[in-house]
């Protein structure tokens, strides 16, 4: 046995079902909040906005808001998917099972990132709506939008490895996550901000995922896709290998 | 028999520095029911956890069946089904969700007649679609023991699996316990309380501090340890023990209110009768009978000072 299927499968099964146990949480909110975000700045705020990059400002925030959600929820996914279990004691199961780290990741962010993917094409589709659309690269969009939703549940599995409580579970998201995703450029592009903005805007990584998924969409960017398609890489790496460090350690898991 | 668990000299200390487990040596029989007989915080939870993969070693060797538990870990592993000491189940899920889990967890290919099979004789089908929330603890219970089950293992540990179940629940899991050992499987299971070790193990290994003080078939250990004591509440006190009474090795305490009497359960003949028919002869009247039996601190104060 080299990799214990029926376990990734099992894992896969139990977190996805979790979602179709609570479909308005899983779906129908995220999906509000954008249709929220449309009017708003779509339409009340868009309407006084010039165009840019000669994109309306109504579809040009479409990659923006798709990204912010499906980063957000992949974090959130991933790190209750595996904050719970540890809070309810029933990770101990897990834990005895023949399974190795490498497994318990690719279930519990396979799931987590189908979420969240789904939830983004949800919105893709919920956008076309209310503004006219053309993806430039739709095979490309595609691909970016899972590897983010992959990224970003890897990062939320660290969380929820780390976390102590449900505090630090909420906290973290609301004090770093959802700040370097609003600043990336979700809803602007970075040469609409001063100099020195956009200097610190170079270190937000998510700016480097979001520029190249609108990139996908209109052939426009903030930086070159390339860069774009190298970030998201270094950071799925750098994810995974503190994941690995993690269950090396046992830390937080195994006393 | 050959030990189908073979644990050398594991010792476990926690982070906080805590030495749960000292240089403990101990071997399971294959197809056996051993009961890990302990008070509080004697380190049955700890030798269960490390076995299982829920803790760490610090120091030590365990095998599973032949297999490491460290380096061969998936073999060992899926030997093995944990039934936890706490009542730990997502709320939200099914009965068959949590279930079926499990099983995918150790590896198996689902099996829906097995399973249906298992809920049905844990009483449990009727409720397969049931969130677990709306479990009674005592279901609870059977979900915990079902997901241990759920992959056919050749070991099954009970922590502590009578805490929190009632009469019927207790005869209904040691007859599980019994089908299952008829069935090959190894059962370690954990008390606090001697009655329960002597109603269902075959062997019982008494633990204290994180060592084990012995190991011993139940038969043998009943007769080295059980000793009862015969307690009669008289109708009115005596001022000495009657003439009758002398050469029965009966004594008089609480000023004279109470007679107790010490018989050992290992001997043939308790001397009951001959101390109640003394009494009759005597004329001496009695408000209440009872007995006591030594209980697991008496065990252990004797255990210890032997040592
Ligand atoms: N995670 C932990 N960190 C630190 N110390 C621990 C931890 N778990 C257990 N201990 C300590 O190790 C000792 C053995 O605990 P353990 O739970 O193994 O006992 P037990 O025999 O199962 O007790 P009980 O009958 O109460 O369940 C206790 O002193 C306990 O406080
Ligand atoms: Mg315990």
């Amino acid at each position: 046995m080299i990799l214990n299927f029926y376990a990734i499968k099992a894992i896969y099964k139990f977190e996805m079902s979790r979602t179709y146990r609570t479909p308005l949480q899983s779906f129908a909110s995220p999906v509000i909040a954008t249709v929220l975000y449309f009017v708003v700045f779509g339409s009340a705020i868009g309407n006084r906005m010039t165009p840019i990059d000669g994109i309306s400002y109504g579809a040009f925030i479409v990659p923006g808001l798709i990204m912010l959600t499906v980063m957000t929820q992949s974090v959130a996914n991933a790190s209750f998917g595996i904050y719970f279990p540890k809070f309810l004691g029933t990770i101990y199961e897990h834990l005895s099972a023949p399974i190795s780290s490498f497994e318990m990741v690719i279930g519990y962010v396979g799931a987590a990132a189908t979420k969240s993917a789904g939830v983004g094409c949800i919105i893709l589709a919920v956008s076309f709506l209310f503004v006219p659309l053309k993806v430039q690269h739709p095979l490309l969009m595609l691909g970016f939008l899972l590897a983010t939703a992959l990224c970003f549940s890897l990062l939320g599995f660290i969380l929820g490895l780390w976390a102590k409580d449900f505090e630090q579970l909420n906290l973290v998201p609301a004090l770093i996550i959802t700040p370097l995703v609003f600043l990336g450029g979700s809803f602007y592009s970075i040469d609409m901000l001063p100099s020195l903005w956009q200097t610190v805007s170079l270190f937000n990584p998510a700016m480097y995922v979001i520029s190249g998924f609108r990139w996908a969409f209109f052939g426009v960017s903030d930086v070159p896709i390339m860069i774009s398609l190298v970030s998201i890489a270094i950071l799925a790496i750098v994810f995974f290998a503190i994941i690995w460090r993690i269950f090396a350690t046992g830390y937080r898991l195994r006393q | 028999m050959s030990a189908i668990v073979q644990i050398e000299l594991l010792t476990k200390k926690y982070d906080d520095g805590k030495l749960a487990l000292k240089d403990l040596s101990v071997e399971f029989m294959k197809g056996e029911i051993i009961a890990l007989l302990g008070p509080n915080g004697a380190g049955k939870t700890s030798l269960i956890s490390i076995i299982c993969g829920l803790t760490t070693i610090s120091d030590g060797r365990v095998t599973v069946d032949g297999f490491d538990i460290q380096s061969d870990y998936r073999k060992a592993r899926s030997l093995i089904g944990l039934v936890p000491q706490e009542l730990m189940l997502e709320p939200f899920e099914t009965v068959m969700g949590t279930v079926s889990l499990s099983r995918g967890l150790f590896g198996q290919a689902p099996n829906d007649e097995y399973v249906e099979g298992l809920l049905s004789r844990l009483s449990l089908w009727e409720k397969r679609h049931s969130p677990i929330r709306e479990l009674s603890g005592g279901m609870k219970r059977r979900v915990l023991i079902a997901k241990a089950l759920s992959h056919e293992p050749k070991i099954l540990f009970l922590d502590e699996p009578t805490a929190g179940v009632d009469v019927d629940l207790r005869r209904d899991m040691w007859r599980l316990v019994k089908e299952l050992q008829a069935e090959g499987v190894t059962v370690i299971l954990t008390t606090h309380y001697i009655e329960e070790a002597e109603e269902i193990a075959d062997r019982i290994a008494v633990i204290n501090e994180g060592q084990i003080l012995l190991v011993e078939d139940k038969s043998v250990l009943m007769k080295r340890l059980g000793k009862k004591e015969l307690l009669i509440e008289l109708s009115e006190s005596l001022i000495a023990i009657p003439q009758g009474l002398a050469g029965l090795g009966v004594r008089l305490q609480n000023d004279g209110r109470q007679l107790s009497y010490s018989y050992d359960m290992a001997t043939e003949k308790s001397g009951i009768p001959e101390v109640l028919g003394a009494l009759k002869i005597e004329g001496i009247g009695f408000s209440d009978v009872h007995t006591e039996q030594s209980s697991l601190e008496d065990i252990f104060i004797e255990l210890v000072a032997e040592r």
